[in-house]
């Protein structure tokens, strides 16, 4: 029992000590933090501006979105992805190509921890300044946004679960920098994925059929999409309950998959750097 | 039980080879070509607790190689390794805990953050008590002068600034076992010989057990009683410093002072040098006996020593052996 609390407690102090540190860390780089955020405002906003002008050409209404809705997906989206959205796989090459893996391969903690405790701190860093922004965009554009109770209430573990499946994943997929000098092209393909099949680019519904039935085989919409959809109240109990099931499935899968290719990834690593 | 027990170990990669120009390029993406470096080949050695031993070898002889597989980087392609008894590569808790590696790229300090926040950092992942904690930051702050860096952000100290903190931030949990890979690297006479001090200082306060690989031999002679050399992969000597000279060196150095200038030395050994009355001679190991003798007996001699020559120009020898006759 002493054991597991102490270990407990060593965790803790873990994740509080590197949290602080990642947090003074970015506060060295506060333009850089804008800079990036601005990326990812101005990404959803542009995806909403085009919908909102299909929608003007149609008479209002694509697929079953009128302006409110689909101002409303937008925004929610962008605080969704944002919330979600990772960036470990873009560095993994460099990490294994400089040998920067080897110090934290000697140390007592996985590297995952670091890497998500790095993104927390992005996060709540850029969360003053989204916050705001957000607003402000809310002002101008006039979504419409009225979730039932329960759905506000259940969108929040739900955005716990996008977050995790895509660390998960993108953490794994990174891991081919193992295999691969340069991932940049397999990065961009996952990121087409996630952009068609995570409902970025458009709302799901209004996807082809075809994209439709892969998307319900592929992990990316529970990683996006699905929180959005629950906040907007598109979705019925039964619905949610189905989506919570597949997040906790896709994350079983993600975890399992990240340590498989871990054990594997490692076990080929060449440690380059003198 | 050793502290570090490597029997038969071997490492190969397989690297990726292609000839130049764009037609190979071409080929390449259909029939690529690897071929296999065999960087360490059935290395067997050990150490004992709380030794100090030099690992010496010309570049690209497998160092860094052997370090890496005894930290655990690096999965060996055959053989065994062993630290503490642990298997390195499984990478557990325990063992990573005691031991710790300095590399040449040295990456441990944060560098956009004061120095200390990097103590704390690694406070928290080796998992320190408090006080515990305190007292290596202590020993540690006082043995490398570190006071006037903690505040400093990382990325505003000097070369030897940031080594002496890159050390210092390595050893803060006290681990049992250091693989040091060139920790004087880029560093002045000064602060080389301060890292020595402390290298050495660390090793008798803690007992710990260190493996020292390092191309500056005042390192290995201030440190190491014991070396062990390797070349092209292979084991080449394991022993006493003393002993690879012996073993290494046919030649003794006879230095003599005349007491005037001018004599002729050539008929007592093969190389000779001049500077002023006094003269420098190479001899074999075997005739120094008899030339010492002559040279006493025909020249008027005021002072004459048989020295063994420089431990850099006998590893530099080693360094150029063929590796057949080495072996």
């Amino acid at each position: 029992m002493n054991g597991s609390h102490g270990a407990i407690r060593g965790f803790a102090d873990i994740y509080r000590t590197l949290f602080a540190l990642e947090l003074s860390g970015m506060l060295q780089y506060r333009a850089a933090v804008v800079i990036w955020l601005f990326g990812l405002v101005l990404q959803p906003v542009v995806y909403m501006v085009v919908w909102l002008t299909v929608a003007e050409s149609k008479g209002g209404q694509v697929g079953d979105f009128d302006p409110g809705g689909i101002a409303a997906y937008f925004l929610v989206m962008m605080l969704v992805n944002h919330v979600t959205f990772t960036w470990h796989m873009f560095e993994m090459g460099w990490r294994v190509r400089s040998g920067f893996y080897n110090a934290l391969l000697v140390q007592p903690l996985h590297p995952w921890h670091r890497d998500l405790l790095q993104n927390l701190a992005y996060k709540v860093i850029t969360l003053v300044v989204l916050i705001p922004a957000t607003l402000l965009l809310a002002w101008h554009f006039e979504p419409t946004l009225h979730p039932p109770l329960w759905a506000a209430l259940v969108f929040l573990p739900a955005l716990v679960l996008a977050f995790l499946t895509r660390f998960l994943f993108e953490w794994a997929a990174g891991l081919l920098a193992f295999w691969i000098t340069d991932t940049s092209g397999l990065n961009n393909l996952y990121m087409a994925f996630m952009l068609t099949f995570a409902g970025r680019l458009a709302p799901l519904s209004l996807l082809p059929e075809t994209l439709q039935t892969m998307a319900a085989w592929l992990p990316f919409q529970w990683m996006v999409a699905f929180p959005v959809e629950l906040l907007m109240g598109r979705l019925s109990p039964d619905e949610a309950i189905h989506g919570i099931g597949m997040q906790l499935l896709w994350i079983v899968i993600g975890f399992g998959v990240m340590q498989l290719s871990w054990t594997r990834a490692s076990k080929r690593y060449a440690a380059v750097g003198a | 039980m050793p502290a570090l027990l490597c029997q038969s170990l071997s490492k190969t990669y397989r690297v990726p080879e292609r000839e130049p120009g764009l037609w190979n390029a071409a080929r390449s993406l259909f029939h690529r070509q690897t071929r296999d470096v065999e960087a360490v080949r059935e290395v067997s050695f050990e150490v004992a607790p709380g030794e100090v031993v030099g690992f010496l070898g010309p570049n690209g002889a497998g160092k860094t190689t052997t370090l890496k597989m005894m930290s655990g980087l690096l999965n060996p392609s055959a053989g065994l390794v062993r630290v503490l008894d642990f298997e390195p590569f499984q990478r557990q808790r325990d063992f990573l805990r005691q031991i710790t590696l300095v590399m040449g790229n040295r990456n441990q300090l944060v560098w956009d953050l004061p120095v200390a926040d990097s103590f704390d950092r690694n406070r928290a992942i080796y998992r320190m008590g408090r006080d515990e904690y305190v007292q290596s930051l202590g020993e540690l702050t006082e043995l490398l002068e570190l006071e006037q860096l903690l505040r400093k952000p990382v990325r505003n100290l000097s070369l030897g600034e940031r080594m002496k903190c890159e050390i210092a931030v390595a050893l803060l949990h006290r681990p049992q076992i250091l693989f040091l890979d060139e920790p004087t690297l880029g560093l002045d006479v000064t602060m080389q010989r301060r890292i020595r001090t402390f290298v050495a200082e660390y090793n008798q306060r803690v007992g710990a057990t260190v493996l020292l690989t390092s191309h500056y031999m005042a390192d290995v002679e201030a440190l190491c009683e014991r070396v062990v050399v390797i070349h092209h992969g292979q084991l080449l000597f394991d022993g006493a410093l003393a002993d690879l000279v012996q073993r290494f060196s046919p030649l003794k150095t006879i230095v003599v002072d005349l007491e005037r200038e001018g004599l002729d030395l050539s008929g007592y050994a093969e190389m000779v040098t001049i500077n002023g009355s006094r003269a420098t001679l190479l001899v074999p190991k075997a005739d120094t006996a008899q030339v010492t003798g002559r040279l006493l007996a025909d020249l008027p001699i005021v002072d004459l020593t048989v020295e063994e020559p420089p431990i850099a120009e006998v590893i530099e020898q080693v360094f150029n052996l063929d590796p057949e006759t080495a072996a």
